[in-house]
């Protein structure tokens, strides 16, 4: 296997194999009611307890399309920079199973809501282009529960027609780091959009990857199989490490792979099949007659555009040309959108004299530690904007020292402090009389005349020493480059 | 107290209104006969004591502004209704009770009437003589031993025999007019979306169509204005300018273009339906309609289409009974295993044919040559009348290409059960509004029905030209209580 991250090839003898990757993405859409129902959609609840008669597919019931949802999947194609279909139609996917109420999950076929488009990925060598095939709304299933009764599966309906927006991807990803950069991606672009909130632990972000493997010159695809159950990235990663080698060593002893849906098993990190191509369900889909196809005109589509906030894209761009940071800065803090807030909150708070660099620095290195450290999101920040933009504006003026800040930082977190009232209490600010560090330096040097002596014969290195005595001395207060400054000239 | 029970529906409610009859009298008169008449087997399930409490309820402060002031009335067992069993003829729903009224009885209710129980209907709606029902069959009052037609059977039967004096039933392929017509009775089947699909048991989503079926027009056009509303909870509803069918009814066709269709002359047509048919144009003519010679090119497959598209949808709109919810539950080994149990059992054999036959029509590598084919050509039988309305107003067929039949006679040979339909599917292929009423008598002395179709949302339309019809035709129905001890 390559090491080098922009290349994911299987070698195996003369043979080298590329991986080619499909995502089929279900996001939840952020609503309050269901698809087709106004039952509520809140994570968490009892079970049963957010299902209506439509839900449950009571006699006689009948879909009412919920125009949020349909707003939510058009906002969604356009931050995907899609074809918007102005018709669509929802069909019956027929199929039996005890948490599917209906007997069939409502979904779009052949006319989904929104067409062809694109995500762009920032990986390590470059950007990379990734085609959606499409996005097409549909109802959510219930869940059946296996293990709470010994005897029986229950079912919680609660689910049951929450709707999802399926977006597929095309056969474009190569590597389990473009997977994982895809996913981040679409997260990232449905989170500014406000369409999902892109969970992946309460399920509002699910995948069915679809892996084939071929030779890496030929330009033919190999056969597909479709890995479900893989609910986090690294479980993706791991799936399609272990799917592509096993694909790859049944080409190598001449068999054929069968075009297949399998599960991923998280304990034992294989994949495993489920269901053959000849098993394969034939959900018999067609129109559903309870809905009629649905149409939306161009003045309703333009209407969404106009309310489309600014892209990660877009922001990344912005914020090279207008706060010049880097490329790699600026995708960091435009992979979230809360980061991006809270990064743009700091600038406009660092008022006129800002240093981004700082508060680059900041953010991504001290924040995010200490963020990663709780586990907390950066929403949660206990340290808030206004407060963080207040003690870079301290380091800037040289009021304190980075040293020193990063002390107060510590200080801050205890229910977002003011950094300058931490400063007052603590008497921490920093020594920038050089009267009185001049003062400093010459009771150093007369504490320590022997080392003053050697310093001057050349042991250049002890130059460290007397600073680090003066910070000693100083309790850290004391300006380091004034320091350096005295020093030379004193020593 | 037959004396009320004869009574038309807008009889009763002028006694009512004129204080002439309480409802209580009305309903009591209503129930005592139903009582009488359980050889019919009109009902699947009675609610007579709990209708008279309402009657006794609505004489005390009696609405007399409404439409149907206390007006006692029963069913087809395939609307929902809130806390009385609903089974739509299945055992699947032997035991079902909803929660909730469906749009077009809540509609009923809040003009007065009073539910009297629910009435016997082919299982799910899928048959032409009633005896599909787990329920049994349906007597029809006319001659016993004699079906009632299908699927609205038990209330073809009800409203003939007297047992109600208006009735709804539901018309998917001809369900409400076939069995108008086997009875002597007026069944009006509405524009597609006229009607609320809201809490009636599903058979075909895109042909479903509940409507009246009465003794003669003028009640039918009063219980239509009370029915037909725009329901936002049905997304196939339509908004559309209803009419107040019943003040607006008028006998005054002058003038108007009737089309008769070459293509309805179907080979093997007794003789006395093409008789009926040739009297009904001349009544129409009577009336100072035009009579003009029109084309149907694509009749003749309206009944495959129908067999296809039915079928498709039933087959999906039945898979909720599963036994999981509600409803019948099998015992089994596994989920499969209850699932097969459970619609084995539950579901009879012609409801397990067309759950079959869609099943079939809609899987991979059928689905262009039938389902889809099937939706091309129901496209070419609706543009069949789009030409012809623009030479016509409306269309005057036969209903039916035979009068009523005996029970057990077509039981065992489903393709000449379907054949039952042929005049009748077109239009609900087509999405229009047509009426049936009797114009005749066969050899035997049975109702014959003559249909009329218009064109969509035109219902008044309909109602005025067979309600000058009616007039002159002045059928009489023979009832002669032969179930009555």
């Amino acid at each position: 296997m390559s090491k080098d991250n922009s290349e994911y090839l299987i070698e195996r003898y003369d043979n080298v194999y590329e991986v080619v990757i499909g995502l089929e993405v279900h996001a939840q859409v952020t609503s309050n009611s269901k698809l087709f129902s106004s039952s509520s959609t809140k994570f968490g609840a009892e079970p049963n307890t957010q299902v209506s008669l439509v839900d449950a597919a009571f006699p006689g019931m009948l879909p009412v399309i919920n125009e949020y949802c349909v707003k939510q999947a058009i906002k969604t194609g356009i931050g995907l920079k899609a074809q918007i279909n102005k018709r669509s139609v929802f069909d019956r996917k027929n199929y039996f199973y005890a948490d599917l109420p209906q007997g069939y999950q409502i979904s779009q076929f052949k006319y989904p809501i929104v067409g062809e488009g694109t995500v762009i990925l920032d990986m390590p060598n470059g950007q990379k282009e990734v085609g959606i095939e499409r996005l097409h709304l549909e109802q959510d299933a219930g869940k059946s529960i296996h293990d709470m009764d010994p005897q029986n599966t229950l079912v919680d309906l609660n689910r049951s027609g929450v709707a999802l927006m399926e977006i597929v991807s095309k056969p474009d990803l190569r590597t389990p780091d473009e997977v994982s950069a895809y996913i981040k991606k679409l997260r990232s672009i449905m989170r500014y959009l406000g369409t999902c909130d892109g969970n992946m632990q309460e399920g509002s972000l699910r995948a069915d990857v679809n892996v084939s493997v071929k030779l890496k010159d030929s330009k033919e695809l190999g056969t597909r199989c479709e890995i479900k159950n893989v609910n986090s990235i690294k479980f993706m990663q791991m799936a399609i490490d272990y799917e592509a080698n096993r694909q790859v060593d049944l080409i190598e002893e001449g068999k054929l792979i069968d075009q297949e849906t399998r599960l991923f098993d998280t304990k034992k990190n294989e994949t495993r099949s489920m269901r053959s191509k000849e098993d394969a369900h034939d959900y018999r889909y067609f129109p559903d007659p309870d809905l009629l196809p649905l149409e939306v005109t161009e003045e309703f589509i333009e209407k969404l555009k106009s309310d489309i906030p600014e892209l990660p894209d877009d922001k990344k761009k912005r914020f090279i040309e207008e706060f010049k940071i880097s490329a790699y800065e600026a995708t960091i803090l435009v992979s979230d959108i809360d980061t991006a807030k809270y990064f743009e909150e700091v600038v406009a708070k660092m008022g006129k004299n800002r240093d981004m660099k700082l508060a680059v620095n900041w953010i991504t290195g001290e924040l995010f530690a200490v963020l990663n450290n709780k586990n907390l999101e950066i929403s949660k920040s206990p340290i808030s904007a206004k407060n963080l933009a207040k003690l870079i504006n301290l380091i800037k003026n040289g009021t304190i020292s980075g040293k020193i800040a990063k002390t107060i930082f510590e200080l801050m977190m205890d229910g977002d402090k003011d950094p300058l009232v931490i400063i007052e209490e603590k008497g921490l600010k920093q020594e920038s009389d050089p009267k009185a560090l001049e003062a400093l330096i010459d009771k150093i040097i007369n504490d320590n005349r022997e080392k003053a002596i050697e310093y001057k014969n050349g042991k250049e290195k002890l130059f460290g020493f007397f600073v680090g005595q003066a910070m000693k001395v100083s309790g850290g207060k004391a300006n380091p480059q004034l320091i350096n400054e005295i020093l030379k000239k004193k020593l | 107290m037959s004396d009320i029970t004869s009574q038309s529906l807008t009889s009763l409610v002028k006694n009512i209104k004129e204080k002439n009859l309480s409802s209580e009298e009305v309903t009591k008169a209503f129930v005592d006969r139903s009582e009488k008449s359980k050889e019919l087997n009109s009902y699947i399930t009675e609610d007579f004591s709990n209708a008279i409490d309402k009657s006794k309820k609505f004489d005390e402060k009696p609405n007399l502004d409404l439409k149907l002031p206390g007006v006692p009335m029963a069913v087809k067992d395939l609307f929902c209704t809130k806390d009385i069993r609903t089974t739509a003829g299945s055992k699947i729903l032997e035991n079902f009770v909803p929660t909730y009224e469906s749009t077009v009885t809540q509609n009923i209710w809040n003009e007065g009437a009073i539910l009297l129980g629910k009435l016997n209907c082919d299982e799910f709606a899928m048959g032409s003589s009633n005896e599909t029902s787990f329920y049994g069959n349906v007597q029809n009052p006319i001659d016993k031993g004699l079906v009632p037609g299908g699927s609205s059977g038990g209330s073809a039967a009800a409203v003939s025999g007297q047992l109600t004096p208006i009735t709804i039933g539901t018309d998917t392929g001809g369900s409400i007019r076939q069995p108008a017509s086997f009875t002597g009775t007026v069944g009006l089947k509405p524009t597609y979306g006229s009607c609320s699909r809201y809490g009636i048991v599903a058979f075909a989503s895109s042909l479903d169509q509940a409507g009246p079926m009465s003794q003669n027009v003028e009640d039918c056009a009063l219980l239509q204005e009370v029915i037909s509303t725009y329901d936002n909870k049905d997304s196939t509803s339509i908004d559309f300018k209803r009419g107040q069918y019943s003040k607006d009814l008028t006998k005054d066709i002058k003038g108007k273009k009737i089309g008769i269709p070459k293509e309805y002359r179907v080979e093997g047509m007794p003789k006395e339906i093409e008789e009926l048919w040739k009297k009904g144009i001349e009544y129409a003519k009577d009336c100072g309609a035009e009579i003009i010679d029109i084309s149907l090119p694509n009749t003749s497959y309206a009944l495959p289409t129908y067999y296809i598209v039915a079928p498709a949808e039933a087959s999906s709109n039945l898979a909720r009974y599963d036994g999981v919810k509600y409803g019948f539950r099998a015992k089994g080994e596994n989920l499969t295993d209850m699932y097969e149990k459970t619609r084995s059992e539950g579901f009879g054999a012609e409801v397990q044919r067309r759950i079959m036959i869609g099943t079939y029509v809609l899987s991979s590598g059928y689905y262009d040559a039938y389902y889809l084919k099937a939706q091309k050509v129901r496209k070419l039988i609706k543009n069949d009348f789009d030409e012809a309305y623009k030479k016509v107003d409306a269309i005057l067929t036969p209903s039916t290409p035979s009068s009523a039949f005996k029970i057990g006679e077509k039981k065992n040979d489903p393709v000449s059960m379907y054949l039952n339909d042929i005049f009748t599917v077109p239009v609900n292929l087509a999405g229009l509004p047509a009426i049936s009423i009797p114009a005749g008598l066969d050899a035997t002395g049975y109702p014959l029905g003559l249909q009329i179709i218009g064109k969509a949302f035109q219902e008044q339309e309909i109602l005025n030209l067979a309600y000058a019809m009616e007039d002159k035709i002045s059928f009489k129905n023979k009832i002669t209580d032969w179930w009555i001890k």
